[in-house]
């Protein structure tokens, strides 16, 4: 009873830490989900009673309760199904958080610049009802110039709120951790201007009932020349200023060294930040954190020679003065490791390629099995031999057995395996014979690893960290630097000024390319 | 060697006559030459002067009539036939040579040895001539 309460969780979490714990178990679930779609860690992780503290001694959960519950276990294994740890809870929080969040800061921008910009639209419409409403006998006959400004406004009206579909309202995406400065001044100085045009309105013509409706229209008209322009100012600061390049951004990811040179131009360290992402996901290849160490066998050997014993109660000086020996005699030992790195590089490749030969043959192979039906071979084929028609689907399965063992050995001397399973393999074969592609357009997608954006499932938001030591609102300068950090890697942003160019003419004329023999022939006579 | 354009060019010349040999049905005369005014006069490397375009003989076939009359690989040809040979192109100089009428070229050749040889024996002995060998030769000085 003791043992089956013991092993049946994941018992051997108890001594790392929770958030490691919690990483590593996502990461885990997210790898066997990968697999075979099912999430089979979950199961044995519950629970404890909802609200009550997990040290509870009175808790009333049944019997396969761990007696040494209380030092060794966070999680008990139990009965119930429908209570909830305070770990899992956190763990569905942050799973709440990654998938679209319902978080109210994350709305407030857009719904701010959406009723402004209902009100700064609806605006001159109420300019020019109003007094036909209110007082429509006083006002006094306006004819032709009227109907002139009427279509202007019109027009001008058409364009504003076809301009501002194209422009502002797209879905952001992202999320920026302080306020975008230029979008909020943008903001405010509508709300500014169109509040002033309401003073004067209400103050000048809604008071003393104003009856020139000509010049009424004309204010209405020249509102919507102000926000037109107003819009401008906003195409200019959010759009077009950023275009012309400035800088020269050179982005590291720390994890395995591959990096990249972007050109951007002024823009806020958190534009800066969330334009690199965009790139990050498109051209950084994936990361992957089994190719990275050297292999044990190699590093081990330096360690082994010198057993280490290191006991509680030595006084500090002694455990010094013991290192720096230690450090001292490696060093001078002679070191052979570089050699055996040398030689197992060599092997590993060699290896590699060797597998890749067998996956190249076996793919051709199992491509030459099938053929797209054409439909007039039916006439001909029908009689002898029946072939049957195949959906892309089934076709796939079909040729996918002769080349699954030569997949999965290449994939697995590549440490590829969790990013492809079975079933996105025969997803993309499928893909494949849909398209008429051949087997090397098949097989690209194995043989080098791609960007990131391939791997990704699009229904998950994914949270990035801007370490930096100015504000994030500060424009870019040369010299700065900021990280860009996620849970098991960062990518460090580097700023550097693109040079002044100082472009300089020289004419050539087209008549002055003359050339000359340049030999010394010797003939026999 | 060298000349100063519009100035008359000086030089000690030896008189050469070569019988062409037939062979098959070419006539030979047994050298190469190498120069003209439409080649690279830097890279010659039997003349003093780089600038110096003349017409030179690079290589002499052993056994051959130009060596047994006398011809030695770095001269410079001055005259051929009576047909100046200083400010010629390597066709033309081909050409004058290699004419199949005549079988006999006259050439007026010049070298630095023969310089040295006057200047030497206009030291030593006024009227002093070099040993000949059986091909008629004298030395001349000529102004072109």
């Amino acid at each position: 009873m003791d043992n089956e309460s013991t092993y049946s969780g994941y018992s051997y979490k108890s001594s790392h830490s929770r958030t490691s714990r919690k990483n590593r178990e996502r990461r885990d679930r997210h790898r066997l989900k990968n697999r075979d779609g099912s999430i089979r860690g979950d199961k044995s992780v519950m629970i404890q009673a909802p609200g009550e503290p997990l040290l509870d001694p009175e808790s009333t959960i049944p019997d396969d309760r761990d007696d040494n519950w209380g030092e060794t276990t966070t999680v008990v294994t139990g009965t119930s199904v429908d209570s909830i740890s305070n770990e899992d809870l956190t763990r569905i929080s942050k799973d709440l958080e990654d998938s679209l969040p319902p978080d109210c800061r994350r709305y407030i921008s857009p719904v701010l610049g959406a009723i402004l910009g209902l009100i700064s639209a609806i605006t001159p419409l109420a300019f020019l009802a109003l007094p036909q409403l209110l007082w429509r006998d006083t006002l006094d006959h306006c004819g032709t110039p009227c109907e002139g400004l009427y279509i202007s406004l019109a027009f001008k009206l058409l364009i504003l709120l076809m301009s501002t579909w194209a422009l502002f309202l797209r879905p952001s995406r992202a999320t920026l951790p302080r306020f975008f400065v230029f979008r909020c001044l943008l903001l405010a100085l509508v709300f500014l201007f169109v509040a002033s045009y309401w003073l004067f309105y209400g103050v000048r013509v809604l008071e003393p009932r104003e009856t020139d409706y000509r010049g009424i229209v004309g204010y209405a008209a020249s509102l919507v020349d102000a926000l037109l322009f107003i819009q401008y100012l906003a195409l200019v600061l959010l759009e077009v200023r950023h275009l012309r390049p400035a800088f020269c951004l050179k982005v590291i990811r720390t994890a395995d060294g591959v990096s990249r040179f972007y050109n951007v131009g002024h823009l806020s360290i958190q534009r800066a930040g969330v334009w690199v992402l965009d790139q990050y996901y498109s051209d950084f290849p994936v990361y992957n954190p089994a190719l990275l160490n050297l292999p044990k066998s190699i590093l081990t050997k330096k360690m082994s020679s010198f057993k280490v014993y290191n006991l509680e109660e030595e006084n500090t000086n002694n455990s010094t003065g013991q290192s720096r020996a230690m450090i001292a005699a490696a060093a001078r030992r002679r070191d052979n490791s570089h050699n055996e790195y040398y030689y197992e590089e060599a092997e590993v490749e060699r290896r590699l390629r060797k597998r890749r030969a067998r996956l190249v043959v076996a793919v051709e192979e199992a491509f030459t099995h099938i053929k797209r039906h054409q439909d007039d071979d039916t006439p001909t084929s029908s009689p002898k031999h029946p072939r049957e028609v195949m959906d892309p689907r089934e076709a796939a399965q079909a040729i996918f057995a002769p080349m699954a063992r030569a997949m999965q050995k290449y994939l697995r001397a590549t440490r590829q395996q969790s990013y492809h399973t079975m079933e996105s393999i025969i997803n993309h074969l499928q893909f494949c014979i849909t398209h008429n592609m051949t087997p090397k357009a098949f097989l690209e997608r194995y043989l080098s690893p791609g960007p990131t954006l391939q791997y990704l499932d699009n229904n998950r938001g994914r949270q990035w960290t801007l370490v930096s030591e100015e504000a994030v609102t500060a424009s870019l300068r040369q010299g700065q630097v900021f990280c860009l950090k996620r849970l098991d890697f960062a990518l460090v942003v580097k700023v550097m000024p693109l040079p002044f160019l100082r472009l300089a003419e020289e004419f050539i004329d087209p008549k002055s390319h003359k050339f000359v023999m340049k030999l010394q022939s010797e003939t026999s006579v | 060697m060298s000349f100063v354009p519009g100035q008359p060019v000086t030089a000690v010349v030896q008189r050469v006559e070569i019988q062409k040999l037939c062979q098959g049905e070419n006539l030979i005369l047994g050298f190469s030459i190498g120069g003209g005014i439409d080649q690279d006069p830097g890279q010659n490397p039997f003349s003093e002067d780089k600038s110096d375009k003349g017409i030179y003989v690079t290589r002499i076939t052993p056994g051959g009539p130009a060596e047994s009359a006398g011809l030695k690989m770095g001269d410079k040809i001055m005259q051929v036939n009576g047909w100046d040979m200083t400010m010629v192109t390597h066709d033309q100089a081909r050409k004058k040579l290699t004419k199949k009428r005549e079988d006999v070229v006259r050439l007026l050749i010049t070298r630095k040895s023969l310089e040295e040889a006057v200047k030497h024996s206009k030291g030593s002995h006024p009227s002093h001539l070099p040993a000949q060998t059986n091909a008629r030769t004298t030395k001349d000085r000529v102004v072109l």
